[in-house]
């Protein structure tokens, strides 16, 4: 399956071009870019990895877009996200955020059912990645 | 001679009997701005004219009594109001605007003494402004002022019943709308607004950088629970965010509420299994009784759902308290503004659909239908984006061209979702993003459902066009006019998207809008 969280995951994977095009429009509304990565992508794991710091004071594509792919190099088989920050009162949010690397096979989840009463059911995601350590995941 | 003036159809028993002139002049009253002219009855009876006291029994006009202040300065603390007057002929606007600003406030048809025992120049109204609407000479802009003790805090039920209550069915006037209401940072402050607002909801939903879309599950009426979850499942998986139960889906006989419920959940479930992705369907909890909502918003939270739904329909009480409900428990609050069209859409006659918007944003909801502009339903493009600024914007200011007559300081109240909804499709969405923005839920029922290759078909081609419409704006594209190329490209990747433009190409809703700002750029300026 092909995880569809992030702006641009229904659309063929972004070039090289296309992430620093969407990288200088983030810099052309003053929204500091920051790299994120994890190898858990359950929709509600709220806290990937940072690679670093939120570039706040990188102005150019090029420099964060070398900061891109030394994630992606680091990262190979892992999800690794691009995310642009608005800072302005009323927002104080993400404003945009999407997925530049993916491991090459993504097994998905399995939905777990618990039957209760009434015709209740529980339901939870499970994650099949999840099944193996954190760093073993994904490999091989 | 005894003179009187009649300022309204409150005393046709008089006029019938009584001859009458209309005189193109009264007694000049400072600060008179418009055409002027009032209905002046003659007696037989004897005696000389005697001026009228403020505090003599009887019948005064309003503006007399204190309801028209030309040289009024609004206080920060007032709210404002601005009403399209539409007088009786014959009536002098000047007059009927303070008629409107008594009748809404403090007044009654004759002087009563019972005003004296009270700070009465503070609980009257005051019409401060009168104009004529340019290009229509039947009516006026009357702006007037409300001092903030006039309303309890927290209450739009109470601000309603004050300022909507009565005074619409006055015979004095041939129709009023009230077209925009300033409410005071003092008075806003006393409202919780939406349960989350759109960051919060952003951040809840992981989906940032674009519209949300959804679909309302068609058809609207008859499917059984099982059918009816299985085109939830299929808009989900297929790439859509939410999918919604249409207004009048509440517990019918065909489908009774609790089995819907259970099968949409099911649905949601699965298509967040499929995708990765946090995934909604807007349970209507709309119900007969206040009981009712709360027992089915309960289950919803019982069953894990991100979110609710109710109906305009319901009420502004019942709005409110769904809204400290759905905040406490964690629930997005979508709005349906069912039954809006019947007061909203003339211009003459009824309430803006901006003043609505304040309202709902005040007693808080997350959500709510606002108009697309291209789609079925009334939607001037200016006039629209008024409404859109309303809901998003923490100050919005005065703006003629998209019929906003005051500036509105929201003081970081949340901010609402606008949702668009009916009529529009895939072919439209470099026009869906240029008129409406990020910050919308964009809604494609029967652009989803309609897909000849099936629901997720329908909603893979929706998704597929809105991601590649944003990249392309944000790559700094010319989308608005390039907007057909960047679809075709787009789809010759995506057999889906291929067929819905196909399908639905050139499929417009191009009628003269009923609901325009009296306001328009023209080239000479």
């Amino acid at each position: 399956m092909r995880i569809t969280q992030g702006t641009f995951s229904y659309l063929p994977d972004l070039t090289d071009e296309q992430i620093s095009k969407q990288v200088q429009y983030s810099l052309d509304n003053n929204w500091p870019i920051s790299i994120e990565f994890t190898d858990d992508p359950h929709p509600r794991n709220s806290y990937w990895e940072m690679y670093g710091l939120p570039m706040f004071d990188i102005k150019d594509a090029a420099g964060i877009m070398s900061e891109v792919r030394k994630a992606i190099a680091e990262h190979p088989d892992e999800y690794v996200k691009v995310n642009a920050y608005d800072a302005t009162r009323g927002r104080q949010t993400t404003a945009l955020s999407f997925i530049v690397n993916r491991p090459k096979h993504e097994p998905g989840f399995r939905l777990e059912r618990q039957t209760g009463e009434d015709r209740q059911i529980k339901y939870t995601l499970h994650s099949y990645a999840t099944e193996k350590p954190h760093g073993e995941r994904y490999s091989g | 001679m005894r003179k009187y003036y009649l300022t309204s159809i409150i005393r046709g028993a008089i006029m019938a009997t009584k001859r009458t002139v209309i005189v193109p002049s009264l007694p000049a009253r400072k600060g008179r701005a418009v055409g002027e002219f009032a209905m002046k009855t003659e007696s037989n009876g004897a005696g000389a004219p005697k001026e009228k006291g403020r505090w003599d029994s009887g019948v005064s006009l309003y503006a007399d009594m204190g309801y028209w202040d030309a040289d009024y300065e609004p206080k920060a603390t007032d709210v404002l109001c601005a009403f399209r007057i539409t007088p009786q002929p014959g009536v002098d606007p000047i007059e009927a605007a303070a008629a409107v600003a008594g009748e809404s406030s403090t007044a009654t048809w004759t002087v009563v003494w019972t005003d004296r025992l009270t700070d009465h120049t503070r609980y009257q109204a005051k019409a401060y402004r009168c104009d004529q609407v340019p290009g229509n000479p039947e009516q006026y802009i009357a702006l007037i002022a409300y001092d903030i003790d006039l309303f309890e805090e927290g209450s739009i039920a109470n601000l309603t019943s004050s300022i909507i209550g009565n005074v619409f069915g006055f015979k004095a006037l041939k129709a009023l709308r009230l077209e925009d209401m300033r409410i005071p940072v003092a008075y806003v402050k006393t409202f919780q607004g939406p349960p989350h607002g759109i960051v919060m909801e952003r951040e809840y939903l992981n989906k940032f950088g674009r519209p949300l879309l959804g679909a309302t599950t068609k058809p609207k009426l008859g499917l059984s629970a099982k059918n009816y979850g299985r085109v939830v499942y299929e808009a989900l998986r297929g790439g859509l965010d939410f999918t919604k139960d249409d207004e009048n889906i509440n517990s019918q006989p065909f489908m009774r509420w609790r089995d819907r419920y259970l099968f949409c959940m099911e649905a949601v479930n699965r298509a967040e299994a499929a995708t990765g992705e946090v995934k909604g369907h807007y349970l209507n909890v709309t119900g007969a009784t206040m009981e009712d909502m709360y027992e089915r918003a309960e289950f919803a939270k019982e069953l894990g759902s991100v979110i609710i739904m109710e109906d305009l329909t319901v009420g502004f009480t019942a709005m409110a308290s769904m809204s400290k409900w759905a905040r406490k428990n964690g629930m997005i609050l979508h709005l349906h503004r069912a039954g809006h069209g019947t007061y909203t859409r003339q211009k003459s006659h009824g309430v803006s659909f901006r003043v609505i918007a304040k309202w709902c944003r005040l007693l808080g909801v997350d959500h709510i239908h606002a108009g697309t502009v291209v789609g079925k339903l009334e939607g001037d493009p200016n006039t629209t984006a008024g409404f859109y600024d309303i809901l998003r914007k923490d100050f919005v200011p005065a703006n003629p061209l998209h019929g906003v007559y005051f500036d509105q300081d929201w003081c970081a109240l949340g901010a609402v979702m606008p949702v668009a909804s009916g009529g529009i499709h895939a072919g439209q969405m470099h026009q869906l993003l240029h008129y409406l923005g990020e910050d919308v839920v964009l809604q494609f029922g029967g652009g989803t459902i309609g897909h000849p290759d099936g629901i997720a078909s329908g909603a893979t081609a929706n998704r597929v066009a809105l991601e590649a419409m944003i990249l392309a704006r944000n790559e700094g594209r010319d989308y608005m006019n390039e907007g057909t190329q960047i679809l075709e490209d787009a789809a010759k990747g995506c057999k889906p998207l291929a067929r819905a433009l196909d399908i639905w190409k050139g499929i417009t809703f191009d009628y003269a809008s009923t609901d325009m700002p009296d306001v328009a750029v023209t080239p000479n300026y």
